[in-house]
């Protein structure tokens, strides 16, 4: 797989011509020199371009607290692995090759797979973003690929032709235009890192392997990250709540505050949050294919459990149009928190997005205009 | 997508069945199982699974799929409609692999 055929002027119609030169700089493994002092990296492996980073294949605790900050949002950005090569075990000339993203997470998962293997892993250059939302991107890209196969001299170090890349890579990735720019080919594996194993045994796809799952386990998993974001826009509108809500006929004061700002403001995170929390559990079961319609009646029930809370006197005193309000707000909030997980679940489509949009949130506008007037007559004029 | 449905009879997925090869390329990389093989043609099988991701189209290689393929988003797709902008995907979820 040499650039340079040995036969210059023939070409075989099922051989990839001479790969274009993309990448013009010298071959290395990995460039950035800080790869060497990284604590998953545990040795290293001579090849004909430079040494390879070994790296283990056990998660440590660090590894694993580093994941548990993704997943609450504490710093995520930073959560990048130097693009490259890299060995497992020790990889020789006729090694399988596994390409993944520079999101940290990415990698862990298909290096923790490998254990007792020998393979090659090449890091694309993502940003640091995962492989599905780096395809959709743009950066888990054809262009991507064939320069970081070039960039790390990678044909000089194996003796076959064949890339594997996750699944979910063939969004940004067209293996046959990868194939006549490098020379490799590319072979779409499985979709999920835990099934690259029994992958790289069978040498071909079980039909699970081919699609995504949003199992109960995935959407648990999703809801950190998600708490963290809502809480943070969620708590500046509580705030404005409690505030507003603290003023009565009276004007503002500190008995206003504490018996009716206050639960206001907690109400609404409320709202929002459990929104969140039951949204993504409960997602398949709720009833509707649109997720909007999915939050309406999750925000139903969350209007129910509200009018039973009152009614049992825990919850503050509200005016019966206060009430009315929130019981038209609540399935509002919850219906909107749902259409912004179209976002994340890995099933929904732009045309399906799109017309869901276009019907709901006319009625979400209207629906919170409605409540925000019912709310304040219920505080000021009844 | 096992017991995962969104909205039915919208996607814009279709085939050109002069065009295709039968080379299941779009059976392999399309994570829903939209497609199935008969007489060496690509037939769509579970249209209202498709996603929209355009994974089949980029890899077939003769341009016998279309899709109108973009972000799943609706947060994008507000942003995009309230700044007059395209749909950009600034999402840092975490899905499989
Ligand atoms: S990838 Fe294209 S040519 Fe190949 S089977 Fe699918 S539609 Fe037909
Ligand atoms: S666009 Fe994606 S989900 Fe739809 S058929 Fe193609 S590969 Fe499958």
């Amino acid at each position: 797989m040499e650039a340079a055929s040995t036969q210059p002027n023939k070409c075989c119609c099922r051989k990839p011509q001479a790969a274009t030169a993309d990448y013009a700089g010298p071959c290395q493994p990995v460039s950035d020199p800080a790869v060497w002092s990284l604590p998953w990296v545990v040795g290293r492996i001579p090849t004909p371009v430079g040494d390879v980073p070994i790296v283990s294949t056990t998660l440590t605790w660090r590894d694993r607290l580093g994941a548990w900050k993704v997943r609450w949002a504490i710093g995520r950005m930073s959560f990048r692995v130097p693009p490259g090569l890299y060995a497992v075990g020790s990889p020789d000339e006729n090694s399988p090759i596994l390409a993944t993203a520079n999101y940290k997470l990415s990698f862990d998962q298909l290096r923790s797979q490998l254990a007792g293997r020998n393979a090659w892993v090449l890091v694309l250059d993502t940003k640091g973003v995962n492989v599905w939302c780096a395809a959709a991107k743009g950066t888990f890209s054809t262009d991507e690929l064939v320069r970081r196969t070039q960039a790390t001299g990678l044909a000089k170090i194996v003796s076959h032709d064949v890339l594997i890349a996750p699944q979910l890579g063939a969004v940004g990735v067209s293996a046959g235009e990868a194939r006549t720019r490098s020379g490799f080919r590319v072979l779409f594996g499985p979709v999920r890192a835990t099934d690259v194993p029994q992958f790289l045994d069978d040498g071909f796809k079980s039909p699970s392997m081919h699609l995504v799952r949003f199992a109960l386990k995935d959407r648990v998993t999703l809801v950190p990250v998600e708490l963290v974001q809502w809480a943070r826009k969620a708590s500046v509108a509580s705030a404005a709540l409690a505030i507003l809500a603290s003023f009565g006929r009276e004007g503002c004061s500190w008995e206003g505050f504490v018996s009716s700002g206050l639960p206001s403001g907690l109400l609404m995170l409320f709202a929002v949050l459990s929104a969140v929390l039951f949204g993504a559990t409960l997602l398949p079961w709720l009833p509707g294919r649109a997720f909007s319609c999915k939050g309406a009646w999750l925000g139903a029930c969350i209007a129910v459990a509200f009018v039973a809370a009152v009614a049992w006197g825990s919850v503050g005193r509200f005016t019966p149009l206060e009430i009315a309000g929130w019981c038209i707000a609540f399935p509002v909030i919850a219906s909107y928190v749902l259409m912004d997980f179209t976002g994340v679940t890995p099933y929904t489509s732009v045309s399906g997005v799109r017309w869901e949009v276009r019907r709901a949130l006319p009625l979400q506008i209207a629906g919170i205009a409605v409540a925000a007037i019912l709310w304040l007559l219920g505080r000021f004029v009844a | 997508m096992n017991g995962f449905q969104y909205i039915s009879g919208v996607v814009s997925l279709t085939v050109d069945e002069a065009k295709c090869v039968g080379c299941r390329m779009c059976v392999n990389v399309c994570p829903q199982g939209v497609f199935v093989i008969e007489n060496r043609k690509a037939k769509i099988h579970r249209r209202d699974d498709c996603m929209e991701c355009g994974a089949c189209a980029k890899n077939c290689l003769t341009s016998a799929i279309t899709v109108q393929c973009g972000i799943g988003c609706a947060r994008a797709l507000i942003r995009s409609v309230v700044f007059g902008t395209e749909p950009t995907c600034d999402c840092s979820g975490d899905s499989a692999a």
